[in-house]
């Protein structure tokens, strides 16, 4: 079978298992249903963080842009009544802008600087709604954010109220999430602005000297990052019914990271298989949780070393020849990690 | 009316001057080669003209306007396109790609439209292909643009770097050590290919070492020793001029100084 017509079977089976055949298997456990829910949305919020690798920085910050959605839709959910299917685009929106107004300033910085500044930004963010007074509750956080209600377009409903006595509803949402997600990453993925994005990783300067406007383009990736990140922290806002300034941690931010690492960052289905393995082999090794940001460090650390383009890339061993290890692109590179491709 | 003209330009690094009060014209057409002893501020001159560094003091104006300082994206776009020694292109990336990349400034679709894939979003992609091959084909790259760039050997790098700047349809290209390291036979293929990029309507600013070839090739030489400029002329005036014969015999000083 030739390559694309087995990737497109590989989609349908892929659509079919996660749309038709999980729920139907997973009639009866909630919890594991949940489980997937949380893995799901946790790779939408990392394919926000892979757009940012595409422009060759490493962002330790999306945990502060979910933190952000999530407040965005606590608040207006629970204070002024506005539906969850308006929270949700706005907090992506609201999310976004918080990106760009900061991304401009921060994303002059490369490499490791800017992986610290925004390593801090996630810190910065988690105090600002700790020290938010009335407005953000403090450490209580925001808590018995309604569900979300039925939505209705000129007198039909689209999508019945979720009422929480099945997790299905959540579940369906999040694969929508997801999908509508990895269809955008595959258009920037596979469009002159994915195009753009490389060339400014590969080469910053050389990328301005051919008529890239290289700080707009930076920050128009920054701000889809912040975007995705945004929706996905009103989601998990939607299925949680709360959320506390520490449910965003640097921990969090560095998973987002992460994922992607470990997916491989030249698949766009890269996050999504870093995010369902870690996520989900953590869920099933409780025991060791506390272990978790060693087990996390050491993995990295091997992964670099062992398999620097993720796991994805061993599914074309002996097809390609190009990148098959970590590229040394001399002192010109910014983002030494991210600057491994292969096609 | 010169087609590029820098006036007094001047670049101050705290105590250090890199460039001191440079002034030098370009004509529509013509060939200049801007050449100097290792670190003259042949360099500095040139990121300065292009936008990456801003002048302490001086002008510089393109076609009758003023584009000092502008950012670096902007003069690209306004018509001064700078070409990459061959450590500067996208390794990663075919060489065709690499040259589809470099159409950017010929992009019509807006930024959503690429997004959507919209109807000039794919007349884009396709024209640029074209023009891509073409301009390959026109270096003589034809055989290799389906290569990953990073395999190629040098002098098809050079080639590449200066297919990179001609995408973007300058109006002057400056090519940057077109001739470096390369045998004489190679040096007369390069010679050649420069002039038909001139022939191809675009004015060329060079900035060499190879001494022979910018004789050869040049229809005016500035040449630049510690900063400031001390002389210009057609490649006999300048062969024959004392004070470059100076700094250039005494550039051997100079290196034992560094």
């Amino acid at each position: 079978m030739n390559r694309p017509a087995f990737k497109l079977t590989l989609l349908i089976v892929l659509l079919v298992v996660a749309l038709v055949v999980v729920p139907f298997a997973l009639r009866s456990s909630p919890y594991l249903v949940s489980v997937l829910i949380n893995a799901t949305v946790l790779s939408v919020i990392a394919s926000g963080v892979w757009i940012t690798f595409a422009i060759g920085r490493i962002n330790i910050s999306q945990g502060a842009f979910a933190m952000i959605g999530g407040y965005v839709t606590a608040i207006l959910s629970t204070r002024y009544g506005v539906s969850f299917w308006v929270c949700l685009p706005l907090s992506g929106l609201v999310a976004a802008v918080a990106g760009v107004l900061v991304g401009l300033p921060i994303l002059r910085l490369k490499g490791v600087y800017f992986s610290m500044i925004s390593l801090s930004l996630t810190e910065a963010v988690r105090l600002a709604f700790l020290n938010g007074g009335e407005f953000t509750r403090g450490a209580s956080g925001i808590v018995n954010v309604p569900r979300p209600g039925a939505l209705q377009l000129s007198g039909m409903t689209l999508i019945p109220a979720f009422d929480g006595s099945s997790p299905f509803p959540y579940y369906y949402l999040a694969m929508g999430l997801l999908i509508l997600t990895l269809l955008a990453l595959w258009r920037i993925a596979n469009s002159r602005l994915g195009w753009t994005f490389r060339s400014m990783r590969l080469n910053e300067e050389l990328a301005a000297s051919v008529g890239v406007n290289v700080a707009k383009y930076r920050v128009i990736a920054f701000g889809i990052c912040c975007f995705i990140g945004g929706i996905g922290g009103a989601f998990f806002v939607g299925f949680h019914q709360n959320i506390y300034p520490a449910s965003y941690t640097i921990n969090d931010s560095m998973s987002f990271m992460l994922y992607c690492f470990l997916g491989g960052l030249d698949y766009i289905a890269g996050p999504v298989i870093g995010a369902f393995l870690l996520s989900i082999s953590f869920e099933g090794l409780q025991p060791l949780q506390q272990y978790q940001p060693l087990i996390y460090a050491l993995l990295m650390i091997g992964f670099m070393l062992w398999l620097p383009n993720g796991i994805l890339s061993l599914s074309s061993w002996g097809s390609s020849a190009g990148g098959s290890g970590p590229t040394p692109e001399g002192d010109k590179t910014d983002a030494p990690l991210a600057s491994v491709e292969s096609r | 009316m010169p087609l590029l003209s820098v006036a007094n330009l001047t670049k101050r690094y705290g105590g250090l001057v890199a460039n001191n009060d440079i002034s030098f014209e370009l004509e529509k057409g013509e060939i200049l080669s801007v050449i100097g002893p290792n670190g003259a501020g042949k360099s500095t001159l040139f990121k300065l003209i292009a936008g990456f560094v801003k002048p302490t003091a001086g002008r510089v104006e393109f076609q009758g306007e003023d584009v000092t300082g502008l950012p670096a994206h902007v003069i690209a776009e306004r018509g001064i396109v700078r070409t990459f020694q061959e450590t500067t292109i996208f390794k990663e990336m075919s060489a065709l790609q690499n040259v589809v990349v470099a159409h950017h400034l010929r992009c019509h679709a807006t930024t959503l439209g690429i997004f959507f894939n919209s109807r000039r979003a794919r007349e884009d992609e396709l024209r640029f292909r074209e023009s891509a091959a073409d301009i390959l084909q026109f270096l003589g790259l034809g055989a290799v643009m389906h290569e990953q760039a990073g395999s190629l050997p040098h002098g098809h790098l050079r080639a590449l770097g200066i297919a990179m700047g001609m995408a973007a349809s300058p109006t002057v290209l400056r090519l940057d050590e077109p001739f470096a390291g390369m045998n004489p036979e190679e040096t007369d293929a390069a010679v050649e290919m420069v002039r038909k990029i001139v022939q191809r309507g675009m004015t060329v600013v060079l900035v060499e070492h190879d001494m022979k070839a910018v004789m050869r090739i040049s229809d005016r030489i500035v040449v630049i020793s510690f900063g400031a400029k001390i002389a210009e002329g057609t490649p006999a005036e300048i062969q024959s001029n004392p004070t470059v014969i100076e700094a250039y015999l005494g550039s051997e000083d100079d290196e034992l100084g560094i």
